[in-house]
């Protein structure tokens, strides 16, 4: 039987003024499942994380969750039903200490949260009592992911967690993502650094101008003359 | 969170004593009704300002709208005046629910909307077609129904009360919420926080303050135009109050009106020109050195308390 499938992107499009930044994007996460999102700048795998996260609302196609379309509905629904991510560029409650941080997120009513203690889980326990705008930009990073993990997701969204983090911190971390998909939660993983997302899937999506131009594994990607050329020019 | 309870029942113990003691020895009660106006209206900055960061130049608004929603009910239709009060905050109320597409603005743009918003309602009120509702521009006489001693007493209780909502907010994870919005609004959605409903909720309980110390103030001095309850300068002294104090605290907006509202009945009213020079200059100082209030100092020291 082929794994439920989590997460369906169904032809999304989304236009900013005359700019097709999605162009009928199509993609699937199963649940459980390490997907990576890969793709040279300005490809769209943000714009894709954040219409999945609802902050954009596409202006085509659909995306269906858990079998129900999720499409144009609020960040905070989406949240409580499962689909939380982490940002770019780390988004904290800086004037809230770390614990603070995690306190104010809403866990879902219908799920135990996948980590007991995701401030333990992501190493920043020993930071609790410090404000969050005190933290290192890899700390913040971090303290996303915790955030996120506090909402219980099934479907977590981890938009460019490494760059940033020391060769040990990107260890730790992906230690922690492949536990965490243990624990049953679908990960779908925009990355610049193609190592990390070696160390924790093959499957990949090469995306490019807003369209998905590869999907399979990374070393076939990597000999893929088309990715190749839009990672290097012709 | 012992500690914080314990300084806010405190807070509100203290506030309660003075203002029911100090009649007994200060004469001029008129001033300590105005400082009471201003401790309400200052806190309601605090809740819109300090835990969401919408600073409502226009904040005024709903004050005199509080104001003219009680002249019009005890008036038009005779109800007693604590239902008038209410009925005052209900107006400021309905008023904020006209005025939340606002919430949408964000920064100086908001600011700037709410002041203009607080200009309309003037001018809505001061209408001369509506003689006959609000008596347009020749102002309220409420000299029937005129009792110092309960409208003293009554803006002591909205003060309690919205001291007490301040304290709720430190303490809650409500209040928490708003803070996160305040940082960080699309963090706080995908926290799952209901950002739009949330800003809105906030937003009509800052409006039902204004409202009922509106009502209440209109009771107290029972003769007053729509310039009067209109007037730019009482949300700029309460924001200048909050500001001063600290915002998202329970204490800060109580120190910041009785240093600034006192030195404005010491030096403001015999040597204005001094007042405005030193207010300037207090002022710069807070924004340059201080921006978030007299309370960061103690928070700089590790001390939270209230």
């Amino acid at each position: 039987m082929a794994p439920e499938r989590l997460l369906v992107v169904n032809n999304v499009v989304k236009i900013f003024g005359g700019f097709r930044a999605l162009d009928g994007i199509s993609l699937d996460v199963s649940a459980g499942e390490i997907v990576g999102l890969v793709g040279p700048n300005g490809s769209g795998k943000t714009t894709c994380m954040n219409i999945i996260s609802g902050l954009y609302r596409p202006d085509g196609g659909d995306i269906l969750f858990k079998g129900k379309s999720v499409r144009g509905k609020s960040m905070h629904v989406l949240s409580k039903s499962g689909i939380n991510r982490t940002f770019q560029t780390p988004k904290p409650f800086k004037g809230l200490t770390v614990r603070q941080n995690v306190e104010v997120v809403h866990r879902r009513a219908d799920r135990k949260a996948s980590v007991d203690d995701p401030l333990e889980f992501v190493g920043l326990s020993h930071l609790s009592d410090r404000e969050a705008a005190a933290l290192t930009s890899g700390q913040q990073k971090l303290l996303d992911l915790a955030r996120a993990l506090t909402a219980g997701p099934d479907l977590l969204l981890v938009d460019e967690l490494a760059a940033g983090l020391s060769p040990v911190e990107l260890d730790t971390i992906a230690e922690r993502l492949i536990e965490i998909s243990r624990r049953g939660v679908a990960l779908l993983i925009v990355e610049h650094l193609l190592g990390f997302v070696n160390q924790l899937t093959q499957r990949v999506i090469v995306m490019n101008a807003g369209k998905e131009i590869f999907e399979g594994d990374l070393a076939s990607a990597a000999q893929n003359q088309r990715v190749v050329e839009v990672y290097l020019g012709q | 969170m012992r500690k914080q309870l314990l300084s806010s029942a405190l807070i509100l113990v203290v506030l309660a004593a003075l203002f029911l003691w100090a009649p007994g020895v200060y004469s001029n009660e008129s001033v300590l009704f105005q400082l009471m106006v201003y401790l309400a209206l200052a806190q309601g900055i605090n809740i819109l300002y300090g835990f969401t960061g919408y600073l409502p130049f226009g904040y005024v608004g709903f004050f005199g709208i509080g104001a003219y929603g009680m002249s019009v009910f005890v008036t038009l239709f005779h109800v007693p005046i604590v239902v008038g009060i209410l009925l005052g905050g209900l107006t400021a109320i309905v008023a904020g629910i006209i005025l939340s597409p606002l919430l949408r603005l964000s920064g100086a743009y908001f600011s700037i909307g709410s002041l203009a918003a607080s200009q309309i309602l003037y001018y809505v009120v001061s209408n001369s077609s509506l003689q006959n509702v609000t008596n347009g521009p020749y102002g309220v006489n409420l000299i029937s129904i005129f009792n110092d001693a309960q409208s003293y007493d009554a803006m002591l209780v909205v003060v309690l009360l919205t001291t007490a909502f301040v304290a709720y907010l430190r303490l809650s994870r409500f209040g928490k919420s708003l803070l996160a919005i305040r940082e960080d609004w699309v963090s706080a959605e995908m926290a799952g926080i209901p950002v739009v409903r949330t800003r809105i909720l906030v937003w009509l309980a800052a409006a039902l303050i204004a409202g009922l110390v509106g009502a209440v103030y209109a009771w107290h001095i029972s003769v007053f135009y729509p310039e009067s309850v209109f007037s730019l300068p009482i949300s700029i002294f309460a924001i200048v109050f909050t500001l001063f104090g600290g915002g998202a605290t329970v204490i800060g907006p109580i120190i910041g009106t009785f240093i600034l509202y006192g030195m404005y009945n010491v030096i403001g009213v015999s040597e204005p020109q001094y007042f405005q020079l030193i207010y300037g200059v207090l002022i710069m100082a807070l924004v340059l050195f201080l921006p978030r209030g007299l309370m960061s100092l103690f928070r700089r020291r590790g001390i939270r308390g209230a």
